[in-house]
């Protein structure tokens, strides 16, 4: 099987021959994977260099003309390290694009943590208008890149990982998905936690939702199943920061009584390498990480 | 007669003529100092006889593009545009105020004709950067980019992101304005010119209150490469 980014470059470099408005922005990262693309389309995949805040901002000035760029690199050179880049030369200029990333929250251990992001999906959240993809499967993560490049001037994120669970899910780009229903409570699985999570509740009798889209939160489904249990207990699982979308499910629950317990990555560093099984134990994200916490919080 | 070292007139005295009072409708000052009109001159020129867009031209594919980068003090900017009829003389006096389309920093989503949001030192020429990739992706070669810097602004190490691809990738439609008014704080020990030249630009350095010298840098040819025009002002 091929990794999201695999699938990612290889969809892209397609979709290149198809739409002419697409464009290509890189910082040297993948730029190898995009090396036919660039000979096909050689005013079009643009690779700046390793020049993070001018690669961003050079997918603002294509969108300024009328482009819609596509603008890729490690999540936390992408978000983090140009944040004002994305503030200010997409949404503040009214204009959209799609911002792949690769490598997520632990998905290069060996690499530290000035290759982790795990606070890009809460960064992003301080800004109006992003759509946030975090697809659990290769084959999602196409759909969401299709879905995302033909998205008018929308902006768009799409949040990449090595890690996916066995078999693809169908994804709409738009809600949440009901796996499984409970009485006890809902356990939100997003994108690449779904099969930990599975394994996790394993016996016990809850709701389980899929998402793959986080943003905007499809709150209606969230509110539907929550008051559907017997008492609005809600656990959200996210493969990024702790508790990111713990206010928005707040705000989907408003009217009703309710408790929140998110789970994710810790802010404290692990200062550990290894691998990603060993980061997700570290983190508490395992199935039995997983498991003791929900059950504990559900009282089950 | 008396010829002048200053060269010819601008083509449209009357209008660079207003540009004064059509700027003490945002200040309220009849005189202006010498930091408030620091790009007026640069701007003028720039509007009056280079750039190929006019008002009925704002979202047209094949305009010029000028992104003034170094927002504030825009009253100058917002005189030309309004002498060049891209907004009426009647919105100046509502400068800054709450409901105003003209901020202390311009908005592109306010103002037809302003190209982009600025305000955040170290924007326009990244933006820049890539607006002249769209239009070259896009065919519409005879689209110029322009973009105004300060030489405070190019502290910003974003615009040493941006001056160093411009140069490799040979972006020829690429055009910088650099306002010199010395005003960075750790000054440009060997000019500011050839930090653009080492990476491939072409670059001249003018008198920017010299109409003249700064029609000639700007139709400067550069077939093949981004070219810089560094406009020298009174110090600040």
């Amino acid at each position: 099987m091929d990794t999201m980014r695999e699938r990612f470059t290889a969809i892209t470099s397609r979709l290149l021959d198809k739409d002419p408005r697409l464009a290509v922005v890189l910082a040297d990262i993948s730029a190898d994977r995009f090396a036919d693309a660039a000979r096909a389309h050689p005013d079009r995949v643009i690779n700046v260099g390793i020049r993070e805040q001018l690669l961003v901002s050079t997918g603002g000035g294509l969108a300024l003309t009328g482009m819609r760029p596509i603008v890729h690199t490690f999540a936390s050179f992408l978000v983090e390290r140009p944040f004002e880049q994305v503030k200010l030369d997409f949404g503040h200029q009214g204009t959209g694009g799609v911002l792949v990333s690769a490598g997520g929250s632990y998905d290069w251990p060996a690499g530290g943590f000035t290759h982790m992001a795990p606070g890009d999906v809460a960064l992003l959240d301080t800004l109006d208008g992003w759509t946030i993809h975090v697809p659990g499967h290769p084959d999602e993560a196409e759909a969401l890149l299709r879905h995302a490049a033909a998205a008018g001037d929308d902006r768009v994120y799409l949040r990449l990982s090595e890690q996916s669970n066995a078999a693809p899910r169908p994804v709409d780009g738009v809600g949440l998905h009901t796996v499984r229903q409970g009485r006890r409570g809902v356990v939100v699985a997003v994108g690449p936690m779904m099969d930990n999570v599975l394994a996790a509740v394993d016996g016990l009798d809850v709701t389980v939702l899929y998402a793959t889209t986080v943003r905007p939160l499809d709150t209606a489904t969230l509110r539907s199943a929550a008051g559907a249990t017997d008492a609005a207990d809600v656990v959200l699982v996210e493969p990024y920061l702790a508790g990111t979308s713990s206010a928005a499910a707040g705000e989907a629950l408003v009217d009703l009584p309710h408790r929140v317990l998110g789970l994710g990555v810790a802010r404290r560093e692990l200062r550990r390498y290894g691998t990603i099984e060993e980061h997700l134990a570290g983190q508490g994200l395992h199935p039995a990480g997983l498991r003791a916490r929900i059950a504990d919080f559900l009282g089950a | 007669m008396n010829t002048t070292t200053l060269g010819t007139p601008p083509t449209t005295p009357s209008g660079y003529a207003a540009l004064p009072g059509l700027m003490s409708l945002m200040t309220g000052d009849e005189k202006h100092d010498a930091a408030a009109t620091s790009t007026l001159d640069a701007l003028w020129v720039l509007y009056d006889r280079v750039l190929r867009v006019s008002p009925s031209e704002v979202d047209s594919p094949g305009r010029d593009r000028f992104l003034l980068s170094k927002g504030h003090g825009p009253m100058a900017y917002y005189a030309v545009l309004a002498a060049k009829g891209f907004l009426p003389v009647s919105t100046l006096p509502t400068f800054g105020a709450y409901d105003s389309p003209l901020g202390h920093h311009p908005d592109r989503m306010l103002v037809p004709g302003v190209e982009i949001g600025s305000g955040s030192l170290g924007h326009g020429l990244p933006l820049a950067v890539g607006a002249a990739l769209g239009l070259r992706a896009q065919g519409l070669a005879d689209s110029a980019v322009w973009v105004l810097i300060g030489d405070a602004e190019l502290d910003e190490g974003s615009n040493h992101e941006a001056i160093a691809y411009a140069g490799a990738a040979g972006l020829a439609r690429l055009h910088t304005l650099v306002i010199d008014n010395a005003s960075a704080t750790h000054g440009w020990p060997g000019g500011i010119a050839s930090r653009f030249e080492a990476a491939g630009w072409s670059a001249t350095t003018v008198d920017g209150r010299d109409h003249e010298a700064l029609y000639a840098a700007y139709t400067q040819p550069h077939p093949d490469r981004p070219h810089a025009v560094v406009a020298r002002v009174e110090p600040k």
